[in-house]
């Protein structure tokens, strides 16, 4: 997740020489309070979530020993701020608060350049005061003037011997965000103290996601904004994207029960970030509910529609399968379908799919699906770009609808099956997995392979071995999928691509 | 005329030699777009599908100049996301005002540099995170269609302008436009990303300057304010060319993002009622589901005549 939590942006606020209030994080009760001790006096005690508005939940208290730090820290923990369980709170000193500022930076998608905001008054609720918010420009090559900074301080009734070190403050949070390539750095508020000092007491930042290969420094562990941790699914879904950079995967888990009313949990497949929200829309406002978000786009290996597959219905409850993306698509749609129909064959799907496979080589597509997945216990449906999202969303209605009275029951995840001599067969490695050959084979049966294969597997006495080298063989996923598939499809059982994603089952 | 492309326009490709790079000018070619050189550092000297590459888009520049009697009018650039920012820059430097910049995950910082310098040279740029522009039966630059065989046989010629914030969903909106007798002056796809070289205003403004565009049809998303720009330019009569709209987003849930990086609801702004809003209250025609844009459309050039 790119968002940083408050105690992590203001390590990086320290760095580039901020002065925030003494403190420590602690994720138990009995760590709050040993940080509590070592701070003496007054501390406060504040929630590590992504929120804004803690106090009024709750979520920042006060506790005037370390006892009372220890109490407060246990019941703080216990929160759950929307699906956010709270793991870890920050115990701070209090600080005598003589001025309070509220300083963003955020990027500005319509100058095309960052932009910091600043109000002379901090603390909750700034999002509804946009009147009284200053914005001040932040050129790339020079970042804000600090005259229009000046004139700003100016404006406010602080203190004009604290104005140097705010407006030096106020500048270096641009160059913060530009070091660590956020997309947005919040304090609020920027407090100045009777003493004369200037502290940061808060911190929200988020890192471009784009820009997190980069920066491994900040330990950022996936890179996605969602509105709740990573998930176990969502974790596998992640590795699995970053393994392979063919094509975009993108998989985002949403709701894991249907709510009343709703005619059933779907597992949502699009292709396609646009064509896939249109989709989602079609889908919902057919009275179902997605159980996930999944785009697999940008010409993505079948390996890796595969490896979606798999995931998806690594989901229980589901009532069917609903793939769907922009309907025509630039993309040979062909490789999408062996990837999926290898996933449903393994998982020996029983839900109703309906596929929309639109696009460039439609037709092939279609009858790779349809004619791979004949077998199965459940109706798997291919269409193309002259079939529109919405009614392909019904047709899927009907199919449940039809599932249900036939007394298919809802989804529940299953091992993949695989044939016998996966384990004893002879292997050969490629990307992510390897081939196996099926060593009961015979010479015509090996040679029929061979010619579904594009020329990488070749016949040798009574079996198979690759045709070109190993290096390239390793490359050739897509096609030797697709291979397995064809030879299915001709009732052949000769090879089988075992394809790895770490951390399912 | 229409916009950004046509046949007459000379296009660069950076990263030629590529894997994307070789299929993507495939596809250039075959549509009869005027590919007059790649870059590749390294590799000049060498051809892809007989257009000669050059190791710096200054001597692509040169070429372009001598052979082709005028400078390099567009540059598709086809490298790997990281290095989108130089390769976009040194095109920029070599005086070429317009980029079409297709990889998608360009970091955010790298984008707004690109901008600035763009900004500095008075050069434009499409992207990042597009599929491309396509002015139909004219030419191509980008990817959009795959193959041209493809290109040619969905997308239609005619008077619509089409602006998308969806690659696959420009395609498409033009597709069914075309399936029900409509065609395209210019189909646009501005990218995915949040921050853009044009966006959806900026291209609205050109189709309302082009003689062959009639009316405009959008593929808007959730997300960012740039649908609520173009129903700011309607109102203060700048765009006065009929707009047609579908948003799409409107089951997604605040704080997720869809794919897209500019597609997610921050703040309780960007969302898919806000733009519905503010687009019908500046006259424009916002359908409800996406199937119906070809009628609506249809009823406002019908309208219109």
């Amino acid at each position: 997740m790119a968002r940083l939590h408050e105690y992590q942006g203001k390590e990086l606020l320290r760095e580039a020489g901020f002065q925030t209030p003494r403190g420590g994080v602690a994720d138990t009760p009995g760590g709050a309070r040993a940080i509590a001790e070592r701070l003496g006096g007054r501390v406060v005690v504040k929630i590590q979530a992504w929120t804004t508005g803690r106090k009024a939940m709750g979520g920042v208290r006060f506790a005037d020993d370390p006892d009372q730090a220890g109490h407060i820290a246990a019941e703080l923990l216990a929160m759950k701020v929307g699906n956010f369980p709270v793991e870890q709170v920050l115990i701070e000193e209090c600080i005598d608060i003589q001025d309070e500022l509220f300083v963003s930076l955020s990027i500005n998608e319509r100058e095309r350049r960052p932009m910091l905001l600043l109000a002379a008054t901090g603390g909750s609720g700034i999002e509804d005061r946009a009147e009284q918010v200053q914005p001040i420009a932040c050129p790339l090559d020079t970042g804000p003037r600090e005259e229009e900074v000046r004139s700003f301080l100016a404006s406010t009734p602080i203190d004009a011997a604290l104005h140097e070190k705010l407006c030096s403050s106020i500048c270096s949070v641009f160059a913060v965000a530009r070091r660590h390539e956020a997309r947005s750095v919040e304090i609020n508020p920027l407090v100045t103290t009777p003493d004369g000092r200037v502290v940061a007491a808060d911190c929200r930042m988020t890192i471009d996601d784009y820009a997190v290969f980069r920066h491994s420094e900040l330990g950022i562990e996936i890179a996605r904004e969602l509105d709740h941790p990573p998930t176990q699914l969502e974790r596998i879904a992640y590795k699995v994207e970053q393994a392979d950079h063919r094509g975009t995967f993108y998989f985002a888990q949403l709701n894991t029960e249907p709510p009343a009313g709703s005619r059933g949990l779907v597992g949502f497949h699009g292709a396609g970030g646009g064509g896939s929200m249109m989709s989602m829309d079609a889908i919902v406002a057919e009275g179902f509910t997605i159980a996930n978000f999944t785009d697999t786009s940008g010409n993505p290996s079948a390996g890796k529609v595969y490896r979606a597959a798999r995931i998806i219905l690594s989901q229980p409850g589901l009532c069917g399968y609903f793939g769907s993306g922009s309907g025509v698509a630039s993309q040979e749609q062909f490789w999408s379908a062996y990837g999926l129909a290898k996933a449903f064959w393994e998982l020996n799907l029983s839900i109703p799919a309906v596929i929309r496979l639109g696009g460039n080589s439609e037709d092939r597509a279609v009858d790779i699906l349809e004619g791979a997945c004949a077998d199965l216990p459940a109706i798997v449906e291919g269409y193309r770009k002259d079939d529109s999202p919405r009614e392909i969303a019904r047709r899927f209605g009907e199919l449940v609808d039809a599932s249900r009275e036939a007394g298919v029951e809802a989804w529940k995840p299953r091992r993949a099956r695989m044939p016998e001599y996966v384990g004893p067969g002879r292997s050969y490695e490629i990307n992510g997995g390897r081939v196996w050959i099926n060593p009961a084979m015979d010479s015509a049966s090996a040679t029929r392979a061979a010619e579904l294969s594009n020329g990488l597997l070749r016949v040798q006495g009574e079996t198979l071995v690759p045709a070109v080298d190993a290096e390239e063989f390793a490359k050739r996923d897509s096609e030797l999928i697709g291979c397995e598939v064809e030879c299915r499809r001709g009732g052949l059982d000769a090879v089988f691509v075992e394809l790895d994603i770490e951390g399912l089952e | 005329m229409a916009i950004i492309i046509d046949e007459t326009k000379n296009v660069i490709v950076q990263g030629i030699t590529g894997r994307e790079g070789q299929a993507r000018t495939q596809l250039m070619l075959g549509y009869g777009t005027s590919v007059v050189a790649g870059c590749t550092p390294g590799k000049a000297g060498q051809e892809v599908l007989g257009v000669p590459v050059f190791d710096t888009v200054a001597d692509a520049q040169q070429h372009s100049r001598h052979v082709h009697g005028r400078d390099v009018d567009i540059s598709v650039v086809l490298v790997p996301a990281r290095f989108v920012k130089n390769a976009a820059i040194e095109a920029i430097e070599a005086g070429v005002k317009m980029l079409v910049l297709v990889p998608d995950r360009v970091p955010v910082w790298d984008a707004m540099e690109i901008a600035a310098c763009a900004e500095k040279h008075q050069a434009r740029f499409v992207g990042p995170n597009t599929l491309g522009v396509i002015s139909p039966g004219r030419a191509v630059v980008g990817m959009i269609g795959g193959r041209a065989e493809s290109a040619k046989a969905w997308f239609k010629p005619g008077r619509v302008g089409v602006i998308s914030r969806s690659g696959g969903m420009s395609s498409s909106t033009a597709y069914y436009l075309g399936k029900a007798g409509i065609g395209t002056s210019t189909i646009c796809h501005i990218g995915g990303d949040s921050v853009l070289g044009l966006r959806i205003p900026d291209v609205a403004l050109m189709f309302e300057q082009d003689e062959q565009t009639d009316a405009i049809v959008l593929f808007g998303e959730i997300g960012g304010s740039m649908e609520e720009d173009l129903a700011e330019l309607m109102r203060a009569g700048r765009v006065t060319k009929p707009v047609v709209a579908y948003i799409g987003g409107k089951a997604a849930k605040e704080g997720t993002r869809f794919s897209h990086a500019g597609a997610i609801i921050e703040g309780g702004k960007g969302t898919h009622a806000g733009k519905v809003k503010a687009l019908s209250e500046a006259g424009a025609v916002v359908v409800e589901s996406f199937g119906d844009l070809p009628e609506a459309t249809g009823r406002v050039l019908a309208g219109q005549s």
